[in-house]
Order: structure tokens, then C-alpha cells, then sequence
């Protein structure tokens, strides 16, 4: 044997040193340069080399060590021992985790729901493949008669074209044109759809896919449609539609593509799309050529692609040139353009002109401000219930920390069972979440939504999210714990601080009870504006009449049928419901040209002013209902317009001339009757004068019904067996004037509705706070109370003794709510509107009332129960 | 555990740590192997085979003193415990019967 001193390299050994067991260790490694220093004969290199092989061979289960962190088994052997003591700390005080795993657990029911809506709306558009790379042009619309300008998410057709004719630094662009919301018909079958006028680059750009026909040339003739899925199962059923023909608006298209349906999570939704040449083509044949101006900014969106590796800069600059130039020169407006991501369309910004309804940040951070304060809430009480407690933890504290626990590891433990309640919570939260999904639905999004189905990735979100809440509220507590120190909590527990942050514990209390006495007192007001909407004198009937819709029907076919029901008593026709949202307006003059004024309108005929008796002051209604083709001759004015116009009384206004200011011209009719004035916009708005036209076939859309019956559903019956003889493809649609007025003023609904619902919870989690406190308390001053009774206090003494300090809190917080509730309502929410309820006594005092009922009722089940403990047995034991 | 059965190769490490006394370390039972049986075996192969047997309880082992060659690091050697001892008297039994309840005509001619 060669006696050489060299060694393998040391980095061989390192190896070994690295993975292998160290009771094995040195034995092997002395075995195997036992072997190097025979090998090194046949040469160092390859010696090396079967020493290295032999660290490879040697790495087996049974020399591996395990890995370092089942050397720290120690640390998770403490989890283990946290995870027995906070089940046991559980179990022992089951009225303080019921308490706690229901406040958060209500709380956090709202927060995963918040998780699930936001989940949904922020994956918006995510399908599109080049979705980095879209950006759609936003308007600006500054107006010389207005403050500020007009956001629009639309724009012209004009920088459309002139970007696709002059500008290389684009790969694609796409007009699209909103407001197609037509009928498709073929053969005997007609669909009513809703769809768009889109460019060729449409799905070069979007990654919606056509299932059949060329996605490059389907829109590029005029008279073009690609139908969605579902509209050409309607319309053909099994059948291939490409290559059909479809009749829209007395014109034939050809259907060029089937597109699959449009996912829920797209900002635009339509049913199908037809050629933009079509339109282009349309709107050249016109004399006007408005549609392809610089201010035509109304109904287009221009969607472009950008080159791979591209910023926007470039085109905002070409964007910010082209306005300039074409701002000069103009005057009344300027139009400014401005580029935005497609991802950040929905949730967007507040935009007019949206060519989808989008749900805008500031709802969403609304939501999440109320959702946080609700969270907050829930965690104050965890806090201050568990810092409450902490005097009967403090020997477990102290105990640890004598055997040798580290503060570190002290605050760990407290932390870690706040997280295990806030699990236990979020087990509850998913329960009620179930519960509170579908009435949320229906209060925000229009019929259901697959956006807010639950996914498993949702399940990872819930968890991180409960240990989130377990670690907030459960941060102050483990602080206040961990600083504990052992010789101080045995030597004299007394002289510990527990009391220390008692004052905070009080505000966290008045804050609560404030925030629930608001909530309710919100939700008062909004049920009593809510009512008052509906109460309120419009100046004209609304009982018993049953507005239904022609869909572009014959109207005299239609009354003709309604007037063999002996239950409909009366039948007039109108333009539109007054008071229930919509409105229509015209500039009208009266002899001086140079004055004009904006007036409501409403195109009726000669029964309506009877159907809803309006009072009539002077003159009469439309004495006769004109022909299809005639002109309107004849206006009723109300009283507001007479007013305006200075007619001495309402007889003198009789006979005289109004001129309607029209595009084509002025406009003459004669005024026949004068109306009292009524309410002609919703309630919220400033009352204008108004006008009743002399309707046409063509002007009105409603049936005015009036009825008469005591079975609702078998009139209606009747009315839908008549409706269908006149049209058999359209479905009947009638809807109570009541009803119309009662959606108008859904906002009060909703509004009353998501206050009631922030009210429970507010309410629930402050009393259940309040609860925990008030047990706590009476726990610790049960041997003061015992003696106060030996010593002769009577029962109600020591029920007001005890409940004194949280009576104060309850008036303390009645005190903070009802002004701050007061103000936020009459200046900020219900300023706006014209007609309004005043806040007062009513609005106010119920509801705070009630809470403070709900707190002393809750502080007094445990005062009572204190008081009436016998002292004998309190005492007995000292 | 497998108990007390032995495999083999277990039994010829086991029958070369008890041949070698007190000179059974590692490198030494390869050798040892190596010559008796004609088996070139590997180190690996005995190493993990000691390692078992030490787990089964057949043999102990202990660290001598460090030495040069091995850059300093000491040697483990093994014994044989009882349990081996048995291990190993059991197996000879078995064969040994085995080897009696053959008849002398099925190896005639090999002898």
C-alpha cells in the first residue's frame, strides 16, 4: 500500500459530508480513502474518479439524512402542542368561541363573497390571446357651455378610418357601431336580437371564434351577418345558416359566419354582428354626412392592435396630433382621445357611452370599503375579547416561558389559534355564504351569472384569506401576550396591566354600536324615501292601468281586439310612461323667435288624458285621433309650460300657436287644451314644463288599459289571447303603471336593501361584542358583587352597577351616529333630489332606540344573572 | 424487522465477521470475502449489508482508533452477537438436516 498523504479532492468529500448520516459518516468515509489510497496506483485521476463514483453509490435510503426541516421537528412539535391547547382553550370557554367563530364567521361570509365578485370581474376579457396588445380609443368631449367634459367610451368613425388610411404604426383596427337592436327574420320565423356593425379585422383582433365561414373576409361585403351560436340555433336550428338569407329592417343580409356564443367574462355582448360597410355604405347613399364627422363621437368604438413589442405612447402621440388639428378651428367643443387597455375596460372606469354595461371601480371600491368595516368589525371583537381574557391565560404564559419558550414563540401560539378559530369561522362563512350568493346576484348583476360560480381556485383565496383575518385580529392579542413577563405574572398577577387597553377596548365598542346605529337609521330612510316616491301625488291616476308595449304593432288592429274584453274599461295610447324614468324632449317657441324653451314631451291621443284623468283647465282633449299618414296639428300644454310662455289663464292659451324647433324646420301646432301640471320626470328631478302631442301610429309604443277586475290572471289571459291574434311572433309584455313607477325608484330598494343587510351584520357582530364583554366583566367582579350583596345591595343596585359603564358606551355611540347619519344624508345622499322626506324623528329615533334596547337587553341576560348568584356560593370557596 | 431469517449473502458476511474476530471492519470482509468464496464483492454492497444486520441485531459494532491511511478517520468493527450466533447456528442446522435427509445416490459420482 502506498502511504500517500494526497487526499481525494475536497469537494468529493463535501459530498459525502452533505447527505450522509452522521453516525455512518465516518466510518464510510474512512473506508472509501482506505480504497483511494489503493486506487491511486492505477493513477490520481482515476482514483478520483471510483472515489467519486463510490460518494455517488453510497447515496441510499439508509445513509441519507433527513431532510433539515424534519430537523426543526421541534418547532412543528410546538404547533402540534398550540394546536391541543387552542382546541382545549375551545372547548373550555364555549360561550367566547361561539361567539367569536359566529361574529367572524358573519363577517367573513361577506369578505369571500367580495373574493368570489371580484375573482369573476377581474378575469374579464382574459380569453382574448392578444389582449396585452388591444386598446380601445376613449373621447373626450369638452362642450363650451359645460365644466367639465363628457368621458365617453365612444368615438368617431372619422379617427377610425383616418388611423387605417394614414397611420403604419397599428396592426389591426375595428369599428364597431352599437344600437343595432333589430329583428332577424327568415321565412315565417322572426328573432329579435341585439347585435353590432363591426369591420373585417373584427376577429383578427378578438379571440372570439367563427365556428363556420372566413373568419378574414365574413364582414367584409356589405349586407354581412355572423350570428352567435345560440341566435342561429333559434333562427335554423340544426340547420347550417351560412350562406342563408336574412331579412333585418326590410333588408337582405346574408349570413356569412356562425361565431361561437360570447363567454359571460367579455365586456362586449351581442347576439350578432352585421358588415360596418353595410352602414358605410347606407349612410353614403344619404345626403347628411354627419356619420363620418370629427363630432360624430356618440355610437362607434374603434378597437386597434398594436405591434408586438409596441408601447401606446406612439399612437397617443398620433392621436393627440390628429386632435389638434382638427380642434382648430372649432369653436363650441373640443374632443380629445385617450388610449385604454382592454383589460381594463371592465372593471372600468365611469365612462358614458359603455358598449356593454361595466361595472366601474368606484362601485367596487365602495363594496370594499363596506365589506373592510364590516371585517374590521368582526376582528375588534376578536381582539377584545381575547385581550379581555388574557388574565386566565397568563399562568399558561408564564408557565411556558419558565420552561423556556421564547416571546417569538408565545406570540406564535396566540396568532396560530386566532387563525384556527378564523378557519373554524371561514368553515361557517362558507355556509352562510351559500345563504347570501343569490340575493346578491339579484341585487347587482341583471339575471344569472355564471361569473361567480364557485372554482377550486376559489377554495386556495378563502384560506389565505382566513388566515389573513386570523392573523389581524389576532395580532394584538399575541402582542399584549408575549410581552408578558413569567416573574411578573407570578409574583403578583394583580400588578399585570390587564386593564391597560381598556379605553381603547370602549372606543372599539362605541365604534361598532355607531356603525350599526347608522346602518339602520340608512336603512329607515332609504324604506321611507322608498315609500314616499310611491305615494306621491303625480297629478294624474296610476291605479289599474295596465301598460303594455306594441312591439311596432298595428295599435288600431290591436284596440280593436282589447275592446271585445269587457274588463278593459278604456284604451288610450302614449309615446312613453311619464314618472317611471323615461323622458323625451323638444325646444319649444312661442311668438318670439329668440326664446325658446325645453319641454318634456309625450306623444298621446285623444283617450289618454280620460284613461289617467289628468284635470283639465281649460279647452278640451285632441278633438278627433289622427290617420296613419296625417300630421300633428294639435298639442295640450300643462300648466308650467303656459306659465313659462306667459299666457294670461289658461283659457286665454286656447287656439294660440306653439313652433316646435326641429332640424328640418320650424314646426306649427295649435294648442287645444291646458293641463294641470303633473309629474312628468321621476321625483328626484327639477319639474319642467311639459307638452302632449297629438300621437301618431308611428309616435306611439304603449297601450294605456284601463281595468276593471277582480281576477288579474285570467284577464290576463284574455289580453295575451288577443294579442297573439294580432301578433304571433312577439311575446305579450304589459306591465302596471304602479309597477313602472316602483322599478323607476329601484335604487331606493336596492340602497334599502343593502343598508338592512350591513345593519344585521353590523348589529349581530356589535351585540355579540357587546355580550362578550359584558360576560367577561361580571365573571371578574363576581366576588365584588358577592360581597355587595352580603353587605345588603339589592338586585336592581347591582344591575345598575354593572351596566352602567356600557350604558354610557351605548348613549356615547347613539351620540357619534345619529349627527354623523343626519349629515351624511341630508348633505351628501339625498341632496340631489328635488322631492324628498325630511329626516326627522321617525328616521332617527326607532332605530337607535332599538339598538340601545338590543345592548341593554343583551348587558342585562348576564347583570341579572351576576346579581342573582347566590353568594354563598362565590364566597364559600375563599 | 424480517426477524431472524437470514438472506445469502447476509450469511456469508455474518460467517466472515465471526472468522475474522477482531479484525472486522469494512474493507476487511470484502477482502475476507473476496478470498474465501471468490466473490468479488463491493463495498456498497457490504457496507449496506452490515448496516441491515446491525439493524436485524446480529452483530454490534464499535469505533477503533484512528489510523493513517484512512486519512485520520477511525474503523468501525463488528462483532457477531448472540443473536447472530444463533442466526447462524439455526441456518447450519437446517441445512445440516436438509443435507442427512438426502439419499447418497443423488450425488453418486460427484463425490
Amino acid at each position: 500500500m502506498s502511504k500517500s498523504s494526497q487526499d481525494p479532492p475536497k469537494w468529493m468529500n463535501r459530498i459525502l459530508e452533505f447527505y450522509c448520516k452522521p453516525h455512518l459518516l465516518e466510518d464510510l468515509q474512512g473506508d472509501l480513502h482506505e480504497y483511494y489510497a489503493q486506487n491511486l496506483s492505477k493513477g490520481r485521476f482515476k482514483a478520483n474518479l471510483i472515489f467519486l463514483l463510490d460518494v455517488m453509490k453510497f447515496f441510499r435510503p439508509y445513509t441519507v439524512k433527513q431532510p433539515k426541516i424534519f430537523v426543526r421537528m421541534t418547532f412543528f412539535n410546538l404547533f402540534g402542542t398550540y394546536f391541543k391547547t387552542s382546541l382545549r382553550n375551545l372547548k373550555r370557554h364555549k360561550l367566547f368561541s361561539t361567539i367569536n367563530v359566529v361574529s367572524l364567521a358573519i363577517s367573513m361570509s361577506v369578505g369571500i363573497l367580495m373574493i368570489t365578485y371580484l375573482s369573476g370581474l377581474l378575469g374579464y376579457d382574459h380569453f382574448h390571446d392578444k389582449k396585452d396588445r388591444i386598446y380601445r380609443i376613449l373621447t373626450h368631449y369638452q362642450s363650451v357651455t359645460s365644466d367639465s367634459p363628457t368621458d365617453l367610451a365612444s368615438t368617431s368613425v372619422y379617427i377610425g378610418q383616418k388611423l387605417q388610411e394614414e397611420y403604419q404604426g397599428i396592426e389591426e383596427l375595428v369599428i364597431l357601431r352599437r344600437g343595432l337592436d333589430e329583428d332577424l327574420t327568415i321565412g315565417d320565423k322572426t328573432i329579435s336580437a341585439y347585435g353590432f356593425y363591426a369591420s373585417e379585422s373584427f376577429f383578427e383582433i378578438f379571440s372570439f371564434r367563427l365556428k363556420d365561414g372566413a373568419s378574414a373576409t365574413a364582414l367584409e361585403n356589405p349586407y354581412s351577418l355572423v350570428l352567435t351560436e345560440n341566435t342561429a340555433e333559434k333562427l335554423f336550428q340544426d340547420k347550417n345558416p351560412v350562406g342563408e338569407i336574412l331579412v333585418l329592417d326590410d333588408k337582405n343580409y346574408t349570413v356569412t359566419g356562425v361565431m361561437e356564443n360570447i363567454p359571460e367574462a367579455s365586456h362586449m355582448q351581442f347576439e350578432f354582428l352585421a358588415s360596418f360597410s353595410t352602414a358605410v355604405q347606407e349612410e353614403r347613399a344619404k345626403e347628411s354626412t354627419y356619420f363620418f364627422e370629427w363630432n360624430n363621437v356618440w355610437m362607434n368604438h374603434v378597437y386597434v392592435l398594436l405591434p408586438e413589442g409596441q408601447s401606446s405612447d406612439a399612437l397617443q402621440n398620433q392621436l393627440d396630433r390628429i386632435a389638434a388639428t382638427e380642434n382648430a378651428g372649432r369653436e363650441r367643443y373640443t374632443i380629445t382621445m385617450e388610449l385604454e387597455n382592454i383589460l381594463a375596460i371592465n372593471p372600468g372606469r365611469d365612462l358614458s357611452n359603455q358598449i356593454s354595461s361595466v361595472v366601474s371601480w368606484d362601485v367596487i371600491y365602495q363594496l370594499l370599503a363596506l365589506t373592510i368595516i364590516v371585517l374590521l368589525s368582526a376582528c375588534f371583537n376578536y381582539t377584545n375579547l381575547s385581550i379581555a381574557r388574557s388574565l386566565r391565560r397568563s399562568k399558561e404564559v408564564g408557565v411556558r416561558k419558565v420552561v423556556g419558550a421564547s416571546r417569538n414563540q408565545v406570540f406564535l401560539q396566540f396568532i396560530f389559534e386566532a387563525v384556527i378559530i378564523a378557519l373554524i369561522a371561514l368553515f361557517v362563512a362558507f355556509g352562510l355564504f351559500l345563504i347570501i350568493k343569490p340575493e346578491f346576484i339579484n341585487l347587482i348583476m341583471e339575471g344569472p351569472s355564471t361569473l361567480m360560480q364557485f372554482q377550486w381556485l376559489h377554495l386556495i383565496y378563502f384560506l389565505a384569506f382566513a388566515i389573513f383575518i386570523g392573523v389581524i385580529a389576532g395580532f394584538l392579542p399575541s402582542l399584549f401576550l408575549s410581552k408578558l413577563k413569567a416573574i411578573s405574572i407570578f409574583k403578583d398577577a394583580s400588578q399585570v396591566k390587564f386593564l391597560k387597553g381598556m379605553s381603547l377596548r370602549r372606543a372599539l365598542i362605541i365604534f361598532q354600536f355607531s356603525l350599526s346605529m347608522a346602518f339602520i337609521m340608512g336603512a329607515t330612510i332609504a324604506y321611507r324615501q322608498f315609500n314616499y316616491a310611491l305615494n306621491f301625488d303625480l297629478g294624474f291616476t296610476t291605479e289599474n292601468i295596465l301598460n303594455v308595449d306594441l312591439k311596432g304593432n298595428d295599435s288600431e288592429l290591436l284596440i280593436n281586439e282589447l275592446r271585445k274584453i269587457p274588463e278593459v274599461t278604456k284604451i288610450s295610447r302614449s309615446a312613453l310612461i311619464p314618472s317611471a324614468g323615461s323622458v323625451y324632449s323638444e325646444e319649444v317657441k312661442y311668438k318670439d323667435p329668440l326664446d325658446s324653451a325645453v319641454v318634456y314631451i309625450n306623444h298621446v291621443d285623444s283617450a289618454y288624458l280620460g284613461v289617467h284623468n289628468f284635470k283639465l283647465l281649460a279647452g278640451t282633449t285632441f278633438p278627433y285621433d289622427l290617420k296613419k299618414d296625417e300630421d300633428t296639428k294639435f298639442v295640450i300644454i300643462d300648466e308650467r309650460l303656459r306659465e313659462r310662455f306667459a299666457f294670461e289663464s289658461p283659457q286665454s292659451a286656447i287656439g294660440e300657436s306653439l313652433r316646435i324647433n326641429r332640424r328640418s324646420g320650424d314646426f306649427k301646432v295649435e294648442i287645444v287644451g291646458v293641463i294641470d301640471s303633473y309629474q312628468y320626470t321621476t321625483i328626484q328631478s327639477i319639474p319642467e314644463p311639459t307638452l302632449l302631442f297629438q300621437g301618431k301610429q308611428k309616435s306611439t309604443y304603449y297601450l294605456n288599459l284601463a281595468i276593471r277586475t277582480e281576477n288579474i290572471g285570467e284577464l290576463m289571459d284574455k289580453l295575451e289571447a288577443a294579442w297573439s291574434k294580432v301578433d304571433p311572433i312577439h311575446p305579450f309584455e304589459a306591465t302596471f303603471f304602479d309597477e313602472s313607477i316602483a322599478s323607476a325608484y329601484g335604487e331606493y330598494k336596492v340602497m334599502f336593501r343593502i343598508f338592512t343587510f350591513l345593519a344585521f351584520l353590523a348589529v349581530s357582530i356589535a351585540s355579540m361584542g357587546l355580550l362578550g364583554m359584558a360576560v367577561f366583566t361580571t365573571e371578574t367582579r363576581m366576588k365584588e358583587i358577592s360581597v355587595r350583596k352580603v353587605m345588603g345591595a339589592s338586585e336592581s343596585n347591582l344591575v345598575y352597577l354593572l351596566s352602567r359603564s356600557f350604558m354610557f358606551m351605548l348613549l356615547t355611540a347613539a351620540l357619534i351616529a345619529v349627527p354623523a347619519t343626519y349629515a351624511l344624508f341630508e348633505q351628501v345622499i339625498l341632496d340631489d333630489y328635488v322631492n324628498r322626506i325630511s329626516i326627522g324623528f321617525l328616521e332617527i329615533v326607532p332605530g337607535t332606540l332599538g339598538i340601545i334596547l338590543l345592548g341593554l337587553l343583551t348587558i342585562s341576560w348576564q347583570t341579572r344573572k351576576a346579581a342573582r348568584t347566590n353568594p354563598a356560593e362565590m364566597l364559600r370557596n375563599d | 424487522m424480517k426477524g431472524s431469517h437470514l438472506g445469502e449473502f447476509e450469511e456469508i458476511v455474518l460467517l466472515t465477521i465471526a472468522s475474522l474476530m477482531d479484525e472486522a471492519y469494512s474493507v476487511n470482509i470484502v477482502e475476507e470475502i473476496g478470498q474465501s468464496t471468490g466473490r468479488q464483492t463491493k463495498l456498497g454492497v457490504v457496507h449496506a449489508v452490515l448496516n441491515r444486520l446491525e439493524d436485524k441485531g446480529m452483530i454490534n459494532s464499535e469505533l477503533g482508533e484512528p489510523t493513517k491511511e484512512r486519512g485520520g478517520r477511525r474503523k468501525r468493527f463488528f462483532h457477531i452477537s448472540h443473536a447472530g450466533k444463533v442466526a447462524l447456528l439455526q441456518s447450519k442446522e437446517q441445512r445440516d438436516s436438509l443435507w442427512k435427509a438426502i439419499p447418497d445416490v443423488v450425488f453418486e459420482g460427484l463425490k
